[in-house]
């Protein structure tokens, strides 16, 4: 394998890569070399939550025997310090997903009060849905009023001092039971976050178990509470997404035209630069400059949410940001929040792009401000795009687009899901189950998560998934996962006979479906537990999450958003693998508690196993564990109904 | 779905959708927006766009939401490159296929009245059935409720040949499947290609050739859709429920045969909503994985002698075959066969001979099992036409047996016998009529299988109340005139016994829970006094049933202590009743249709309304079709009173019922009959006479309206007041 081989799988990535090197312009690729990765602070064992230390804590060398334990100064033991360094990890993540959320809800809220003229009630049926879960009555009620009605509620999960969040009753009412016994029911979003980094601070919460009880009730608030809330809003502000084709990769940017890149995650902005792009004023401006149009095109999750529901062309994930901008045909960045790396100030700086924060919540040194306000929010939008036009004579002369793009089908909600296994009449979940239970399909894993650098880009997770669809297991994908997905050509129909089992490609012809579902953006993986609540309640395959023959992973992880996610999906009771590196082993206990106990207490685990190989292995066990508890891992006699069968059924 | 169905379903639907919309412009144009419009006799509408979408189609102008819908639910085409999921959208393409089939077919139905024949039979010129009435559904709909038919084969196209046809029709047939068939293949239908091999085609052979064309397919869906809604106690425009009972209930699947096109795949795909799978002759894509249907979707390229079985494996069905030793095929199928004119070979009974039939208990060592006695001429002695004297003796013999079972088994004999092919039955008793057919005695038929049918079928349905049993056919006049005589005294004898019998006299009554399978609610309590509301059960039947199958759907219901003996409650009843019907029914009068009256899954053979102007009631026969005085039709109150609700102010009941001593005595009973239709006045008319007698009124009769007199209140009161109806006096019956 060449150097460049271990960077990424991705053609276009490479090219990019040598380009960048010829232009001579550094980028993650090149500090991931020159920087290796702290080894105590990877594998946790260093604190430095006050002033006293940084505390060095790492496992005991062999020679040293067990009996030399390390401590902080404060007495802090490496299983403390390693829970509490991993419970803050879910809280930011947490508060990520979450943050992300309460913003959604503001302007959902104020778009219902119709403050907000560029923001509407896109999906009435989804409105409902949510307003029943939330117990709004909806009567005789407007659309505006139960619209006003569900933003207050919904508000109102984050500040709650007591009680439960509310959408954790949609998860399996055996679930619900496991939550409430272990005293893990998550009570405010905002409260949990709050608490957790109380409990970790110096001196406080000393005891490793409780700890990680604490921070599997905070990444609850995401999964079931922030997560949740914020595709819920989107989905009902700028409609539930459904099937449609886009295209990946870094050759959907256009040397004729005007490149115009969103990169974040919030899908505000980019929603309303879709629309405010075809405006005439703005075509006859792009015009005016000799290019042939403005090319919009997403990056990271503000991708996903475009693509999803408008098809919008996707540059690339995570690790491509600043090799978009290496094409010299990137007119305008244009990031929100969240993984947006602050080289891109500087890669910028080597050709003609203008790097462009809009969040008050994040700038960049070195980059133009222009700041998104949802009460104007077409104006920024406009002043965006013009930034954009205006910038578009500024190319230079070193201008190379890799020719890579792939097509790929996409836009797989929970909701759409149901719909496309039986048409508007049949509708259900049914058809999965009953396919899971014949053994056509061996189970369902989610493999969603970032990139990672200090792992060849793509690699892991495409490898893993390939092996994954080959043993007829159905993959949900997410995040900059699925964007490794769709580059490698999985998310198209054709897929299935080319990479699936038998079993699996058969159902994914029958529907006309890929073997990899693209489900969404990171903060969507709330969809995901939606759907597997879904195959419970279906019926057949147990009564809990955890019965389901399931398996999760992110192996190329990087956020601490990627740890909440893990921890609410092991909360869930869903096997989850993650790779690249594991932030606890220098303790133990605290591992074994992840790994092993665990599944005594949610029924879910952890397990970290950076090979694809063994990953997709451990993953297939696990669903064929299940399987078996469920008594479907063997071949089932088709069963002939004659009237008396019939008479037994239930009346529907 | 494999893609290239769905792609050319998608195709299909957007043609006849075309279609439709083309038909519905040139109407409207022609008839105007207040045009009635529907299928013929039907309280169902346009029954799948009813059941599916809620909308009753009565006038031209309810066709266009539906039609607009159509547009709605139609998908763009698949995409060659990169496809869109095209499962869902192709079910969808299929739904909108059947709503345009019905617009068509309903215009057709306006535009050439008489293309379709409107009844059971076809016609010399014309073999097309249409549309089913409510009559023929409710007739046959009972089949498929009772189990005797467990679904329908639609069959689509033609077969290569007519014998070929013939083959599996007869195969489907013996498999006690309907057979609907639409469509053509290659300038031939299958339908006339049954007619070419000398088949008998209709309903009473359950071969029904609904249409020429691919449109008709949608009669067949149409059929489904009013099971569930008729004997479900599905609500229209529940099709979730809709569909979902009849993928779960109706082994109903779709044959096509021959080249399947655009068209044909749209309705295969529309099929598949109701869990109905494609068992194709032709090497169109298979689609294996289960989940809509509940077992493959669509299965192809079967050779033609596997076609039925593979079919019938699909869909998940279990038949029961009947296996009786005698050169015929034998089935329920067959029973509504008829032997007539120059195909008759042999006639006994029906006037012109006598005709007897009896079964009676012996001890052990009397009867021989499996013994077959033919006392006088066979039919290889006999010259075509020929007629016989005839008697049946059924001898039988068990630890078991009871005289009490001597007429229920005696009363299969005309089933059992009507079910070979190319042999007539009618009647029973000393009023029997038999007909053997000439294609029954060219494949070798004798009379002696009378008895082998007798034999084999009694064993196999009531073995478990008798060991042995003989038959002793006589056609000897003095032989027959012999048993003709001991079997009048028989009769005498057991009539008087079950005319003694009364619900105070008993204290078990036994449920009957047969139409479970189609109305889960539903539950019968069946006593001495109050027969089951299909006719086909008494207190007697339900008895034997029991001892036949003591985990079967005839339980014993202890009545326990009385709770009101007017209405006719027992806690027994009530307890039982609030089980066996999953908790929606806790209280049930025996006696009353005003308080807890008795469910009805939809089979029953009359029912009774109040006419609250007359106070009184009305009862009305399923074969009456006409309006009544409560201002529904019979199906449109069987629509409202059947399924499993409980629907005060109405009640389902036999016709025997009628002239029973405690038919609705706790409202008042026979005395506050003041309408009935006149085919049913004269069909019971010995024994309402009885009854009228009894009560002291003799000429009570009289005193009831028929639709002679009026089909309104406003029309029968006037009659009443004049005859001095009991009724008008009686208190309220309103309470």
């Amino acid at each position: 394998m060449s150097d460049l081989e271990k960077k990424s799988i991705d053609p276009a990535t490479i090219k990019m890569i040598q380009k960048a090197a010829v232009d001579g312009c550094e980028t993650i690729f090149d500090r991931a070399e020159a920087m290796k990765p702290c080894p105590i602070g990877a594998e946790g064992s260093c604190c430095k939550n006050c002033a006293m230390g940084p505390c060095r804590v790492p496992a005991p060398k062999k020679k040293e025997g067990p009996a030399k334990k390390r401590m902080g100064l404060c007495g802090a033991t490496a299983e403390t310090i390693s829970a509490r360094n991993f419970a803050r990890m879910v809280a930011a993540g947490t508060a990520a997903h979450s943050d992300h959320a309460r913003g959604i809800a503001k302007t959902f809220l104020a778009a219902a009060k119709g403050e907000m003229p560029e923001f509407k009630i896109k999906d009435e049926q989804k409105l409902y849905q949510i307003a029943m879960d939330l117990d709004v009555e909806i009567g005789e009620k407007s659309v505006q009023e139960i619209a006003i009605e569900v933003g207050k509620k919904v508000l109102e999960e984050f500040g709650r001092q007591d009680g439960e969040v509310s959408f954790i009753k949609r998860a399996p009412l055996k679930r619900q039971e496991i939550w409430r016994k272990l005293g893990v029911a998550p009570r405010g979003i905002d409260r949990e976050v709050v608490e957790l980094m109380h409990r970790t601070h110096m001196g406080v919460d000393q005891d490793y178990q409780s700890l990680l009880l604490s921070a599997a009730r905070c990444s609850l608030a995401d999964g079931w509470g922030g997560s949740m809330i914020s595709t819920d809003l989107q989905d009902v502000l700028f409609g539930n997404p459904v099937p449609v084709l886009g295209q990946i990769n870094l050759g959907v940017l256009k040397k004729d035209q005007i490149n115009v890149v969103v990169h974040g995650h919030e899908p505000l902005l980019p929603e309303v630069l879709v629309s405010v792009v075809k405006d005439p004023e703005i075509q006859k401006a792009a015009l005016a400059t000799g290019a042939k149009g403005i090319n919009l095109v997403g990056m990271c999750c503000s991708a996903n949410e475009l693509l999803m529901r408008h098809g919008i062309p996707v540059a690339g994930n995570f690790l491509q940001q600043e090799l978009a901008i290496v094409t010299g045909v990137v007119d305008l960045m244009a990031v929100d929040v969240q993984c947006e790396m602050q080289s891109l100030a500087q890669v910028a700086k080597c050709y003609h792009t203008k790097l462009i924060t809009t969040s008050p919540k994040a700038k960049i040194e070195g980059a133009m401000h222009i700041e998104f306000d949802e009460r104007h929010a077409s104006e920024a939008a406009r002043k965006i795009l013009m930034e954009a036009v205006g910038n578009f004579k500024n190319r230079k002369a070193n201008v190379e687009i890799p020719d890579d793009t792939t097509d790929q089908v996409v836009g797989f909600s929970y909701e759409t899901i149901n719909y496309l296994l039986g048409g508007m009449f049949r509708a259900s979940y049914l058809p999965l189950n009953d396919n899971i239970i014949n053994g056509r399909i061996r189970g369902i894993a989610g493999v969603v998560g970032c990139n990672n650098a200090r792992v060849t880009h793509d690699d892991p997770n495409l490898t893993l998934i390939k092996e994954l669809i080959k043993n007829d297991v159905i993959v949900l994908v997410t995040g900059c996962a699925a964007m490794t997905c769709g580059k490698a050509g999985l998310l198209t129909p054709d897929a299935a006979r080319k990479y699936a089992g038998e079993g699996l490609a058969s159902v994914c012809e029958a529907v006309g479906i890929p073997p990899v579902l693209h489900m969404g953006s990171c903060v969507d993986n709330s969809r995901i537990l939606l759907a597997a609540t879904a195959v419970v309640k279906a019926g057949g395959l147990g009564e809990d999450i955890s019965d389901l023959p399931v398996a999760g992973a992110a192996l190329e992880w990087m956020s601490e958003k990627a740890i909440a996610i893990g921890e609410y999906f092991v909360a869930s009771g869903i096997y989850t693998v993650f790779g690249v590196t594991w932030p606890t082993t220098g303790s133990e206990e605290v591992t074994k508690l992840l790994f092993e106990d665990y599944e005594n207490l949610f029924k879910g685990k952890w397990g970290f196993e950076p090979d694809p190989l063994k990953a997709a292995k451990s993953m297939i066990d696990h669903i064929d564990k299940k399987r078996k508890a469920l008594g479907i891992d063997k071949m089932r006699e088709r069963v002939l109904f004659d009237m008396a069968k019939r008479r037994e059924i239930e009346a529907a | 779905m494999s893609k290239i169905i769905a792609s050319a379903a998608i195709r299909g639907a957007h043609k006849i959708v075309e279609r439709a919309e083309k038909k519905y412009q040139e109407a409207l144009d022609k008839w105007g927006p207040e045009q009635e419009v529907g299928f013929p006799d039907t309280a169902y509408c346009l029954p799948v766009i009813y059941a599916i979408l809620g909308i009753p189609v009565k006038k031209m102008s309810d066709m266009k939401p539906v039609l607009d819908r159509c547009r709605t639910l139609l998908p763009p085409p698949v995409k060659e490159k990169t496809a869109l999921p095209y499962l869902a959208p192709a079910l969808d393409a299929g739904m909108a296929t059947f709503f345009a089939e019905e617009v068509i077919e309903a215009i057709r139905y306006l535009e050439d009245p008489n293309f379709y024949t409107k009844q059971e039979d076809i016609l010399p010129d014309n073999l097309w059935l249409g549309a089913a009435n409510d009559v023929i559904f409710r007739k046959r709909g009972v089949e498929f409720v009772d189990g005797s038919a467990p679904g329908f084969a639609a069959i689509v196209g033609a077969a290569p040949s007519p014998e070929i046809a013939k083959k599996i029709a007869t195969e489907l047939q013996e498999k006690n499947l309907y057979v609907f068939m639409c469509a053509e293949h290659g300038g031939k239908r299958f339908s006339e290609q049954l007619v070419e091999a000398g088949v008998q085609i209709g309903w009473p052979t359950r071969l029904v050739s609904y249409g020429p064309d691919i449109t008709a397919a949608v009669f067949a869906m149409g059929f489904a859709c009013r099971v569930a809604m008729a004997f479900g106690g599905v609500k229209p425009g529940d099709f979730r429920k809709n569909l979902n009972y009849n993928k779960d209930r109706t082994f109903a699947f779709v044959m096509p045969m021959g080249f399947v096109t655009d068209e044909w795949y749209a309705n295969a795909a529309g099929a598949i909503n109701w869990g109905f799978p494609t068992i194709a002759d032709t090497p169109i894509p298979e689609v294996l994985p289960t989940g809509i249907c509940t077992y493959e979707h669509v299965v192809s390229n079967i050779p033609h002698d596997q076609l039925v079985q593979k079919a019938v494996e699909v869909r998940g069905l279990k038949v029961n075959v009947a296996s009786v030793p005698i050169p015929v095929s034998y089935g329920p199928a067959f029973e509504g066969e008829r032997v007539r004119g120059e195909d008759i070979y042999l006639e006994c009974g029906g006037g012109r001979t006598h005709a007897v039939e009896l079964v009676i208990s012996k001890r052990m060592d009397e009867v021989e099992d499996g013994k077959v006695e033919v006392i006088g001429p066979e039919l290889d002695g006999v010259q075509p036409p020929g007629q016989l004297p005839l008697a049946i003796r059924v001898e039988v013999t068990g630890r078991k047996m009871q005289e009490d079972f001597e007429p229920i088994l005696e009363r299969q004999i005309h089933h059992l016998i009507n079910y070979a092919q190319g042999i007539m039955h009618i009647g029973q008793r000393d009023i029997a009529w038999l007909r053997v057919s000439k294609s029954a005695v060219a494949k070798g038929f004798k009379l002696a299988d009378l008895g082998k049918i007798l034999h084999a079928k009694l064993h196999q349905d009531f073995g478990a109340i008798f060991d042995k049993a003989q038959v002793v056919i006589y056609t000897e006049p003095k032989a027959v005139d012999e048993v003709l005589a001991q079997a009048r005294a028989i009769y005498g004898k057991r009539d008087a016994r079950i005319e003694g019998m009364t619900d105070e006299t008993t204290d078990t009554f036994y449920s009957c829970t047969l139409c479970q399978s189609f109305a889960p609610s539903h539950v019968c309590v069946v006593s001495p006094e109050r027969t089951g509301l299909c006719g086909a059960y008494n207190w007697m039947d339900c008895k034997a049933a029991f001892e036949i199958n003591p985990t079967g759907p005839n339980q014993p219901i202890p009545k326990g202590d009385v709770t009101d003996a007017k209405l006719g409650q027992w806690k027994g009843t009530n307890d039982f009743v609030m089980t066996a019907s999953r908790q929606k029914v806790s209280q049930v009068s025996l006696y009353s249709m005003m308080i807890d009256p008795m469910t009805t899954c939809g089979c029953c053979e009359c029912i009774a309304a109040v006419l609250p102007m007359c106070n009184g009631i009305m009862t009305v026969n399923r074969d009456f079709m006409g309006m009544t005085p409560c201002g529904m039709k019979f199906t449109t109150l069987a629509g409202s009173a059947g399924g499993g609700a409980v629907t005060p102010g109405f009640l389902g009941h036999s016709k025997y019922n009628i002239t029973q001593r405690k038919w609705l005595t706790g409202d008042g009973g026979l005395l506050r009959l003041v309408w009935m239709p006149k085919i049913l006045k004269d069909d019971l008319r010995e024994r309402l006479q009885t009854r009228c007698e009894e009560i002291g009124i003799p000429n009570f009769i009289d005193m009831i309206a028929d639709e002679t007199i009026g089909m309104t209140e406003d029309e029968i009161l006037p009659f009443l007041e004049e005859k001095k109806h009991p009724a008008l006096t009686m208190e309220s019956i309103l309470g």
